[in-house]
């Protein structure tokens, strides 16, 4: 097992290299770089901007160098110094600009994930076990309609009933008040009472998905020879379901949360702007249409990270749950 | 701890089944996969039921713990199970689930085909066993980790202490198998059902566990009903024997009467079809010609008609025989023998 811990977490650190080279390679791949879109914006406000004060600028940012070598500077900061770079749109350092976005961020996909769990699985298991019944045609008609209708029209229909209804605009994740300040108590419970519609919003499509697999892997696992044997036991019906089939069937819902991670961040970013959320999906798109190459290289390597760190996660909970991996894990 | 032989009046069956019938309603039509079985389990006796594949024979053994999934279905018929201590008898069809739950394990276990997938791979051994313990004997925790290492010894493990410890996919086959009986034979049952427990094995595990189980009933006196398609070893274990075909018993008896003097087609064709290595010269070995029909395609009358050698015309083909005596015990269905 110790074998199979080191080389995942090898196998992690190329994954994170990768992500590393990957995002670089996406901030390079527009035409133009941050100049050309600064000169664009002085343009559209009328203001000229000349060929050498063009060049002077690329040579203070460090443009005009090779692409490795900005890589390696880019690599170096963030390496030594926990530094991702210049936000030339927000002139501060990358990390301080999304930093309580990214905290924001993980808090709403957490509580997201939460949600999911907490809906799905319960859900997809009576939908298993009373296969064919009411409640499974329910869910299943549920599920699909969560599936089926996008995440952002959830969104504005949830806007809509909430201001009809209880003249309430469900935006951002905080009251006016609490925008912008320190954390406090206060801060705390106003966004406890604010993260509930977007942690619904966006976690509906993957309760749905959740739901079916839950119930497709329970469907398999209720046929197995194990489960004749714990009733030919004695056991009863619910306690021989709950620790047999339904442990069993569980394994696949973890490996598949480390997949909600990037879903709900990448997911969140259209979601996100309809119901001006504060997290680093809207801010994505901004820096992606400024091309402030270091900001949107930042969150998208961030967002890359927690996508390996995640699957890593789950593989060691995995290997916590299933002996079956752990052992054979330590005999190879 | 040994458990001393039980006191009983043997000439009583544990368990009588009558009539049973157990039909599958699939998409294409019904299937009667069990049709008016009768079955005698006398105390401390081996019935063995033999059959090919697709006769019902698991099916039968099934529908006794009714652990029947849909789309079957046991449409009728009585299988009491007698109570020496009390001196009553209970209709396991009539069970609510309290008392089936008491019947499932505790007074009828069952082992199964493939250890290795009758065991759940994510749940220790030593989990699985106690847990029958538990459910059956009234044993704290420890006692019951005591009684299944005590079970592991008297199954034939070494180590039994860690044994427990391990997962089904850790053990050998033959250990699997072991380990399947201790979990099936600790909470002391009067019946053991087996159903084909040798089939998935080598064949010197085979003769193991077939030893073994004999050594264990000898101990104990339960009864076992094994359910097999091997001939050889209905003729090592049991001492009665039904013959099924397409969900009927067709023939049963003593072993000696069946497999010396068997008086249905279908027996004497399975039984001449064992290669023999006694005699000296080579032939061929008969074989029974075609297959078991489909089962929504069942023939009239008696279902072993078309593969018959001794088929009468319009008697075979339109009604299925009835049961008749050929000596105590001896009981057959076919019209070669209607008085």
């Amino acid at each position: 097992m110790i074998n199979f811990l080191i080389r995942r977490t090898v196998f992690m650190f190329v994954a994170l290299w990768a992500v590393t080279l990957i995002s670089f390679f996406i901030i390079n791949l527009p035409e133009g770089d941050y100049v050309t879109a600064y000169i664009a914006q002085l343009q559209a406000t009328g203001s000229m901007v000349d060929a050498e004060e063009a060049d002077n600028l690329r040579i203070f940012y460090g443009l005009d160098q090779p692409l490795y070598i900005q890589y390696f500077k880019w690599m170096r900061e963030m390496v030594l110094y926990q530094n991702l770079g210049f936000s030339f749109e927000y002139n501060m350092p990358v990390t301080e600009v999304i930093s309580e976005r990214l905290l924001l961020t993980m808090i709403l996909a957490i509580a997201c994930i939460i949600f999911i769990w907490a809906i799905a699985i319960p859900f997809g298991i009576i939908s298993a076990v009373k296969q064919y019944s009411v409640w499974d045609y329910l869910f299943t008609f549920l599920g699909f309609v969560g599936l089926a209708i996008p995440d952002f029209m959830i969104a504005l229909i949830a806007m809509y009933l909430f201001f009809v209804w209880f003249d309430f605009s469900p935006g951002g994740l905080f009251s006016p008040e609490y925008v912008g300040v320190p954390w406090s108590w206060g801060r705390g419970k106003d966004l406890i009472d604010h993260i509930w519609i977007p942690m619904v919003v966006l976690g509906t499509a993957g309760t749905a998905s959740l739901m079916r697999i839950t119930r497709a892997n329970l469907l398999d696992e209720l046929s197995k020879p194990y489960v004749i044997t714990a009733r030919a036991k004695g056991l009863s019906e619910w306690r021989l379901i709950m620790k047999y089939p339904v442990r069993l069937a569980l394994n696949p819902a973890i490996s598949l949360t480390a997949y909600i991670l990037p879903y709900l961040i990448s997911g969140s970013i259209i979601v996100g702007v309809v119901l001006s959320l504060p997290t680093v999906g809207p801010q994505l798109v901004k820096a992606l249409v400024a091309q402030d190459m270091f900001l949107a290289g930042g969150i998208i390597l961030l967002i890359g990270f927690m996508t390996v760190v995640g699957t890593f996660i789950s593989d060691l909970l995995l290997l916590w749950v299933d002996p079956r991996i752990r052992l054979e894990a330590g005999g190879s | 701890m040994v458990t001393e032989k039980k006191n009983i009046n043997k000439s009583r069956p544990l368990l009588e089944v009558r009539d049973l019938q157990t039909y599958f309603y699939t998409a294409d039509g019904v299937v009667k996969a069990v049709d008016g079985v009768n079955l005698d389990v006398f105390p401390g006796k081996t019935l063995g039921i033999v059959g090919e594949s697709g006769c019902g024979k698991s099916i039968t053994t099934k529908s006794i713990l009714r652990l029947i999934d849909n789309p079957g279905k046991i449409l009728g018929g009585t299988m009491n199970l007698y109570d020496q201590s009390h001196d009553q008898s209970q209709d396991i069809l009539k069970l609510n689930n309290q008392e089936l739950k008491e019947v499932r394990g505790g007074r009828i276990s069952m082992i199964f085909q493939e250890p290795m997938t009758s065991f759940s791979p994510i749940h220790t051994v030593g989990n699985q066993i106690t847990e029958a313990i538990k459910l059956h004997l009234n044993h704290s925790k420890n006692e019951a980790i005591e009684l299944a290492e005590d079970w592991l010894i008297r199954v034939g493990m070494s180590n039994p202490k860690q044994r427990l410890k391990q997962y089904a996919f850790e053990l050998s086959g033959g250990q699997r198998q072991r380990a399947m009986i201790a979990m099936a034979l600790c909470t002391n049952p009067d019946i053991l059902i087996a159903d084909e427990p040798t089939t998935a094995l080598d064949v010197t595990t085979q003769a193991q566990t077939l030893d073994l189980l004999r050594e264990l009933q000898e101990k104990n006196g339960m009864s076992i009903i094994m359910i097999t398609h091997d001939l050889g070893v209905i003729a090592e274990l049991a001492d009665e024997v039904n013959v099924m075909y397409l969900g009927k018993v067709i023939e049963s008896g003593t072993i000696h009467q069946v497999f010396k003097d068997p008086k249905h087609p279908y027996t004497h064709a399975l039984l001449s079809s064992i290669p023999s290595l006694a005699t000296g010269h080579r032939e061929r070995l008969p074989i029974l010609p075609g297959t078991i029909p489909h089962p929504q395609a069942r023939p009239k009358g008696c279902p072993f008609n078309p593969r018959c050698k001794d088929f009468i015309e319009g008697t075979c083909d339109v009604e299925f025989p009835k049961q008749e005596k050929i000596e105590e015990g001896h009981l057959v269905n076919c019209h070669l023998y209607s008085k």
